[in-house]
Parts: C-alpha cells; structure tokens; sequence
C-alpha cells in the first residue's frame, strides 16, 4: 500500500518534471524564434502590401465576431451592474461601471481570447499546413527564408490587428451596455454618457487597455506562428498545434493581465 | 559507352569490398562531377539510413537515384541539398562542401538549383502566375514586363500557359507537377532535383513529366537528379542510375546495365519481385508462437 503510494507520487514527481522540462526548452526556443523574427522585421516592413494581408485576414475577417461578441458582453455588463447597483440606488453609474471594465479589462483580454481562437487557430493551421505540404522547404529551396516571408508578415498583421479589434470591441460593448441600459432597463441618457464622461480617463484607462492590447498581441501571434511554425509535419501534428496555440495563448493572457493590471496600477 | 558489366558496379552485399570500392568510383561515365557525395554516413535515432555513401553526379546528365522505399532516397536529396546535415562525409556540389555551409552560403547555393517537390509544393494561397513569378520577385527587381516574359515563356514550356489564372487547387496532380517544374527553372539553375516526380500521375500525366524532364534537360543544359522508384520510366531518360540499398549503392550504370545485372538486390528492384534481399515480412517473431502468446493475454 505505502510501496505503491510511493511510486504513484514519483510517477507525478516526474511527470511534472518532465513537463516543465518541456515548457523550459520551449520557452526558450520560443524566444529564440520571437528574436528571429524581430531581426527579419525589415523584410515585412519593406513589403508593407504581405502586412496589409494579413491584417485583413487577422483583422477584418474577425471583425463579425469581435463586435457581436462586444456586443454582447456590454449587454451582460450593464445587466449585472443594474442588478447590483439598484440595490443600492446607483443604477445610473452602469454607463461608467460598464466602460471601464471594459476598457480596462474585458476589452483587451476577450479580443485577445476571441483572436485566439479565431485567427490564431488559422494561423497555426496555416503554416502547419505549408509544412505539412512542403511549402516551408519549397521556399527554402528557393533560398526564401520562410521566417521573413511567412512568418514575419502574419506576426506583424496579428499585432497590428489585435490593439485595433480591442478599440471596436470596447466601443461594441458601451454600445451595448447603452442599448441594455438605457433603452431595455430605462437609465437616463444623460446621466449615462456624463457618468462614463467623467469617470473614464484617456490616460489611465483607455491607454492601459491599449497597452494591454499591444502586449496580448504580441503574445498571440507570436504563440499561434510559433505552434504552426514547429509542428509535427502530419494532420495530427497541425491539429494539436493548433489547439496548443489556442491554450497556451489564452494561459499566457490570463498570467500577462495580471502582470500588466499590476504593472499599470502600481504606476498610478 | 562501356559495356553494362563494365560500367554496372556489384553491390557491397552481394560482392563485399569490391562492389563499394565500384560504387565509389560511380559506376557512370565521365570525369566533370558537379556533384559528388564522399563517405556519407546519416543516422535517424537508431536507424542507419546512410553508413559510407559515395555517389558521384555527372554534369550535364540525367541521373536517376533508384531504390526500395525506406531506402534513404528523399534524404539523399535533403542531404545534398543541405536541408539536412550529415553525421560524417561530405557532400561536394562544384567543390564545395554542401555540409559545412552556412545558411546565407546554403541559399547563395540553392540560386543555382531547382527543386521538384513530390506533390509539387505550389504555394496554395497564389495563382500559377505568381508562383512561377515567386522566385523572381523574391531575387530580382525585374520590371513586371519582363517577370510576365519570363513567367509565360516558362509555362508555355511545360505547356500550361493558358493556365496562369488557376489556383493551385484547381490543378490535377500532373499540372500541378508541370507548373512546380515551371517555376523550378524560372531563375535558369544548373541543377534541378526532382523528388519522386511521378507518384500518383495517370499513364498520359507521367509520360508528359517524363518526357519534359529530358527536354528541360537538354535544352536548357541542366543537370537533372530524378528520385525514384519507377524503374520504367526513368530508364528511358536517365543516362546514369544509382540504385540504394542498405545505406550504400548496390549498384551503379546505365539502365540496360542495371536490368543486366547479377546481383540479388538488384534483380529483385528492377524485376519488381516481392520476396528477396528485401523482404516482404517486416521482421517478426514465429506466427504460430505469436498467435498463442496472443490468446494467453
């Protein structure tokens, strides 16, 4: 009994050991590709029609889902603030209360979770692919270096479009905390807008959600060329690059937020 | 021409000593190598896939680099290419060792090569103009009429001009070859490898690839290495095969002395035999042993 709860424990011991092996020596790897990048930046910059592509494709083409879902999160934002706030009178602060968690908050990290998810996955999935299909070795053979002509663009596009999808989101979800608020549950107007007027700073919260966005954008695109770019060469290879893109991005903007948010409000 | 029992080398495992110290000398005519693969050993974890490999590539010819799947054939061409390193030897390509390139020497090399995937490696997101165009945009600063001059030539070439439009979904696995081919000469290489390049094509599909290949090669003064393992079809273009086995050359020659051949192994490649040097079972142990060992689990 004790001899098999011993080698349980040992099993998890390396298990855990073996694993954080694994995260050091990609963590590592992984900034040797980021800083591969940052030096072939040039070659994009010089080709600023490959970015342009991809920030429609990273970008536009996440637009429905970007302001559908802000849409939405404003809604429930304004919902449950009204809820909580009635209790004590302060209904009339939902425009304020709804503008600065998202901006703040929920605006950079659902957009960077829902990029993710949506652009992130095709990302990977598509340098995978060119892997799988030899299109990575072909341009090799063609003496392209796939990290300037591939990667480079799509990295750029992603942080391009990621800060900008943030702003639309942000302003969808006021949108919708308004629509939810003011229409639905029957906040007056004015005291709405001069609520959120007044309370929301440029400075502090807009631009802290901007910042944010910059890093969560980085952080995404970099993740998801990052998985497509090292995958096993196979569709089993692709298809768990792509899912640890998408988990590993979403891990890595949950721990970046609240190293930022205590960043920026130890600044204050 | 030497005669095939000149010319064909014995393989080290049928002939020992003497058929590697044959194998080294090439076992094909003619002194100007572009290319020449010097005691390559290449392991992947356990397995040797290379363990002394000394070819030697004609200039100007049609090579053709034969053997069983598994044999190492695609890694060869990695291994020349340098997409991959070996564990020891060399690979000289104009003098040059290919293994002890640096990456920015590696594409310097690969301007003068071209290269024939086996599912022809289009990129996917572009048109058949643009891929053909992509090497030359990439390398040159050509003003576009003379990048749609080169493009157009190159495809009426391989005869797909009227394709230019087509993305590369739209094409058949012989078209798609064909424009791969197109754009593997766009820059005008002195080398062209081709990897595989009639896996999976129609009979009418195949003949067309084979015969562009001689044509490219001839008229454009290439040098053409062709991996493969359609003995027919390559050995009406190839004026020198190699055939792989074992991590070595079994045997080198032209293709009538190759099909003249004595050895084991290579009776048993070129006449398509499904038992021999190579086995048909994978090693496993006693059937009968296996199937009771089975049901007592």
């Amino acid at each position: 009994m004790f001899n098999g709860a011993l080698r349980g424990l040992r099993a998890i011991a390396l298990e855990v050991l073996y694993n954080l092996r694994g995260f050091f020596g990609t963590f590592g790897a992984g900034q040797l590709f980021f800083l591969q990048i940052l030096v072939n930046l040039p070659y994009a910059l010089a080709r600023p029609r490959l970015v342009v592509k991809q920030v429609y494709v990273a970008g536009v083409q996440s637009l429905v889902v970007i302001m559908l879902a802000g849409l939405f999160v404003g809604m429930v934002l304004a919902l449950q603030a009204h809820n909580t706030l009635s209790r004590f009178g302060a209904e009339d602060t939902i425009g304020m209360v709804a503008a600065l968690g998202l901006v703040r908050e929920l605006g950079p990290v659902v957009t960077a979770l829902l990029f993710a998810g949506r652009a992130g996955t095709a990302l990977s999935s598509e340098i995978g692919l060119m892997r799988a299909t030899d299109q990575l070795s072909g341009m090799e053979m063609m003496a392209v270096d796939p990290i300037k002509r591939v990667v480079g663009p799509r990295f750029l596009g992603g942080v391009i479009a990621v800060p900008i999808l943030t702003v639309i989101f942000s302003a969808m979800g006021i949108l919708g905390a308004w629509l939810e608020g003011v229409v639905i549950l029957g906040v007056d107007e004015g005291v709405f807008w001069s609520q959120m007027q007044a309370q929301v700073e440029l400075r502090e919260d807009v631009m802290s959600g901007v910042i944010k966005s910059v890093f969560f954008g980085v952080a995404a695109s970099l993740l998801a060329v990052f998985e497509g770019y090292n995958c096993v060469p196979t569709a089993e290879g692709v298809g768990r690059a792509t899912t640890r893109a998408v988990v590993h991005t979403s891990l890595t903007v949950l721990v970046l937020n609240f190293m930022l948010t205590a960043w920026l409000l130890g600044g204050n | 021409m030497d005669s095939p029992s000149e010319t064909a080398a014995a393989t080290p495992g049928d002939g020992g000593e003497a058929g590697r110290t044959a194998g080294a000398a090439g076992g094909c005519p003619g002194t100007d190598n572009i290319i020449s693969v010097r005691d390559l050993c290449y392991a992947r974890g356990q397995a040797k896939i290379f363990d002394g490999l000394d070819i030697d590539i004609r200039r100007g010819g049609v090579t053709a680099i034969m053997g069983p799947s598994g044999t190492g054939k695609t890694t060869l061409l990695r291994l020349m290419t340098g997409q991959e390193r070996p564990d020891r030897g060399q690979v000289l390509f104009d003098g040059q060792d290919v293994t002890k390139m640096k990456r920015r020497e590696l594409f310097r090399m690969r301007k003068r090569v071209g290269m024939l995937f086996q599912n022809g490696a289009l990129l996917t997101d572009i048109n058949v103009y643009e891929n053909v165009a992509f090497p030359l945009r990439e390398h040159t600063r050509l003003p576009e009429r003379l990048i749609r001059h080169i493009v157009f030539t190159k495809l009426q070439a391989v005869g797909l001009r009227g394709a230019w439009k087509l993305m590369p979904a739209e094409l058949s696995g012989g078209m798609a070859r064909r424009v791969a081919l197109a754009r593997a000469i766009v820059m005008d290489p002195e080398i062209i490898y081709y990897d595989e390049p009639f896996v999976g094509l129609d009979p009418i599909s195949m003949g067309v690839v084979v015969r562009l290949i001689r044509r490219m090669n001839d008229v454009l003064g290439l040098t053409s290495i062709v991996v493969t393992h359609d003995v027919d079809e390559v050995s009406t273009i190839a004026d020198c095969s190699f055939l792989l086995s074992d991590g070595r050359v079994a045997a080198s020659g032209t293709p009538d002395a190759l099909r003249d051949h004595h050895s084991d192994t290579v009776v048993q490649f070129m006449s398509g035999m499904a038992d021999g040097p190579v086995p048909f079972h994978y090693p496993a142990p006693d059937y009968a042993e296996q199937l009771r060992s089975m049901r007592g689990g």
